[in-house]
């Protein structure tokens, strides 16, 4: 099967400082995709160059089989219709109310009646599991669980195969976080979603994550949630089995 | 020979066979940095042999103590790093200077072509909307029309009078010893309707609104807006800075209308006042003073002076990236460019209108 996302050999650099040096990446379809790496490894390049928010020095980026670096603002039009991006803190509108900013990418891409646009964005409000009265409120009013909901509300507008999320559950309480993690997996299996997340939250991967993928020495080195916590590699070893992941692992080879 | 440090003793200088030895006594602390520079830098190392530069070897009578472990941690890549300095950071005070200038002309030009760009985009973005007005955004330009033209009418109006008050003062004094009080008027109405009420507008509206969008749009930056725009394939061209661009196209040469009348009020008012003047004969000699272009010649210019001050107020808002700080400096040279830009395209247009003998 055609991998969702593929990429092969990027190189990011900037001056002298290589971010990436010949990183590749697959996703499948239905995988929920976590990406992790040390602080300043470059998960935001990464991310960023798969948007095609930014050129790559070199290598390809294929989406549904596109390379996306070789294709023009137009040509990429419908690919960026066919994904949809929470970002880390949000990027609401803050101009916009919430359901103005759901229904800003439907009026971008599609023609709806304004009733139609109005059910929808509505739909995809209580989709996230935020309140009805959240609709009418600005980003400012509403919590930062709440932003990242809405942020995932407007990501869902254009009803997408595939979701990115950016850090997702950080700054969210423990609860708040576990909560947002059930939604992850909730839309996933509902909505039959292809999702690739940066996260930094162990807690989060174990939950959510069927395929792993690490960003050490600049390159990323992916396999099973399973299999990837017993590679070798000592930030790997260090990051799945530190003090704050022992408790973790020890949970989960209790249940 | 032993070296004495003012105050607290950092170290004594003993001269052996083989060189130089230094014992540290007392206390090293950031404090005595200080004094502890000014006695090393006493120190006459010229009847020293043989200075190796690049090392020193230390011996520890006893245990080394802790803190050493730490300079040694961050002393490792020092070398390396002390290399790269010398590189980009050359000793002679002319060639600095030379270097200075040549990073300043490469970014300028690097500016100049950014700018050059963001403009052509913006107008072309423009055109394509114009063309296709089913794209340009209704509800965005009305709301940008009146937060920088309707909610500025009280002070533009404000100080369009208050600027006529002082043409009509200053010249009523100068004039009125030649006995050629009428002519207040003629300045007063000329100068208000050519220059004064589109120019002071267009500063106005620089500070308030170039400022405005410099912020808005960097703050978007800053909270990745933009950048979610451009993932949803929305174009921010399209979205935010072409809104701004008519919005304020159309609100200046409206405020520049109130300000034309407002100063002409003014004017009339302190003919009024100060040379006893009726308000008919006031009207007759504005009538007779300006020409039919008079009006025209200055309000030409506002569309012209809103296109440069949303320019500068988009692109530099646009130009954010990483913090606070940036979006500060940004929006202060958002204003001061605007305002130059403003001034500058007057005097473009007063040659102009000289040449064509308006």
């Amino acid at each position: 099967m055609e991998p969702v996302l593929e990429v092969r050999g990027l190189v990011n650099r900037f001056g002298s400082q290589v971010v990436h040096d010949g990183l590749d990446m697959q996703v499948q379809a239905d995988d929920v995709f976590g990406i992790v790496g040390g602080s300043g490894s470059g998960k935001s390049v990464l991310l960023r160059t798969i948007l095609g928010l930014q050129r790559p020095s070199a290598g390809t980026v294929r989406l549904y089989g596109k390379d996306i670096t070789q294709l023009s603002e137009a040509q990429l039009r419908p690919i960026k219709a066919g994904y949809g991006v929470a970002f880390q803190e949000g990027a609401l509108y803050s101009g916009l109310t919430v359901l103005e900013n759901v229904q800003l990418p439907m009026i971008e891409h599609l023609q709806l009646p304004p009733d139609a646009l109005d059910g929808l964005a509505r739909l995809k409000i209580r989709l996230v599991g935020l309140p009805a009265e959240a609709a009418a409120k600005y980003p400012a009013q509403l919590s930062g669980g709440m932003v990242k909901r809405a942020a995932v509300a407007r990501a869902l507008a254009l009803d997408p195969q595939l979701l990115f999320l950016d850090e997702p559950t950080s700054g969210l309480d423990p609860v708040s976080a576990a909560a947002f993690d059930d939604l992850v997996l909730y839309l996933q299996q509902h909505l039959k979603l292809t999702i690739v997340m940066i996260t930094h939250d162990l807690d989060s991967i174990f939950r959510t994550c069927n395929r792993v993928g690490v960003i050490v020495d600049r390159r990323m080195e992916s396999d099973t949630l399973e299999r990837i916590v017993n590679y070798p590699h000592p930030w790997i070893q260090a990051y799945f089995h530190g003090e704050r992941a022992r408790a973790r692992l020890g949970a989960e080879h209790g249940a | 020979m032993a070296a004495t440090v003012p105050r607290a003793q950092a170290f004594e200088v003993r001269r052996t066979a083989e060189g130089l030895e230094l014992e540290l006594t007392g206390e090293w602390r950031v404090r005595e940095v200080a004094a502890i520079e000014t006695a090393l830098a006493a120190i006459d190392l010229r009847t020293v042999p043989r200075v190796r530069i690049a090392g020193a070897e230390v011996t520890f009578r006893g245990a080394p103590p802790d803190q050493l472990r730490l300079i040694e941690q961050t002393l490792v890549d020092e070398p390396a790093r002390a290399l790269r300095l010398e590189a980009v950071a050359p000793g002679e005070p002319g060639e600095r200077l030379l270097i200075a200038i040549g990073r300043y002309v490469v970014r300028s030009a690097h500016e100049l072509v950014h700018g050059l760009a963001f403009l052509g985009r913006s107008l072309t973005t423009l055109a394509a909307d114009l063309a296709h007005p089913r794209r340009l955004r209704p509800i965005s330009i009305v709301r940008h029309v009146y937060d920088t033209g309707i909610t500025a009418m009280p002070i533009v109006a404000l100080i369009a009078f208050l600027i006529s008050v002082i043409i009509a003062y200053m010249s009523a004094q100068q004039l009125r010893g030649l006995g050629a009080d009428i002519y207040v008027v003629d300045l007063v109405a000329i100068g208000v309707l050519r220059e004064l009420g589109v120019l002071l507008t267009s500063v106005i509206v620089a500070g308030r609104s170039g400022s405005a969008f410099a912020a808005e749009l960097g703050s978007m930056k800053l909270n990745e807006e933009v950048d979610a725009l451009i993932a949803t394939a929305a174009d921010p061209f399209e979205l935010l800075v072409v809104p701004r661009l008519l919005g304020l196209v159309i609100a200046l040469p409206l405020l520049t209308v109130i300000a034309d009348l407002v100063g002409l009020s003014g004017g009339a008012l302190l003919c009024r006042l100060l040379l006893d003047m009726p308000l008919t004969q006031y009207v007759n000699r504005v009538e007779y003073a300006i020409s039919p272009t008079t009006f025209w010649v200055g309000i030409i210019k506002a569309p012209v002076f809103a296109l440069l001050i949303a320019f500068a107020g988009c692109y530099r808002g646009m130009q954010v990236r990483g913090s606070a700080r940036e979006l500060g400096h940004l929006v202060t040279v958002a204003v001061v460019q605007a305002i130059f830009l403003v001034i500058l395209a007057d005097a473009l247009f007063a040659v102009l209108f000289m040449r064509m003998e308006i």
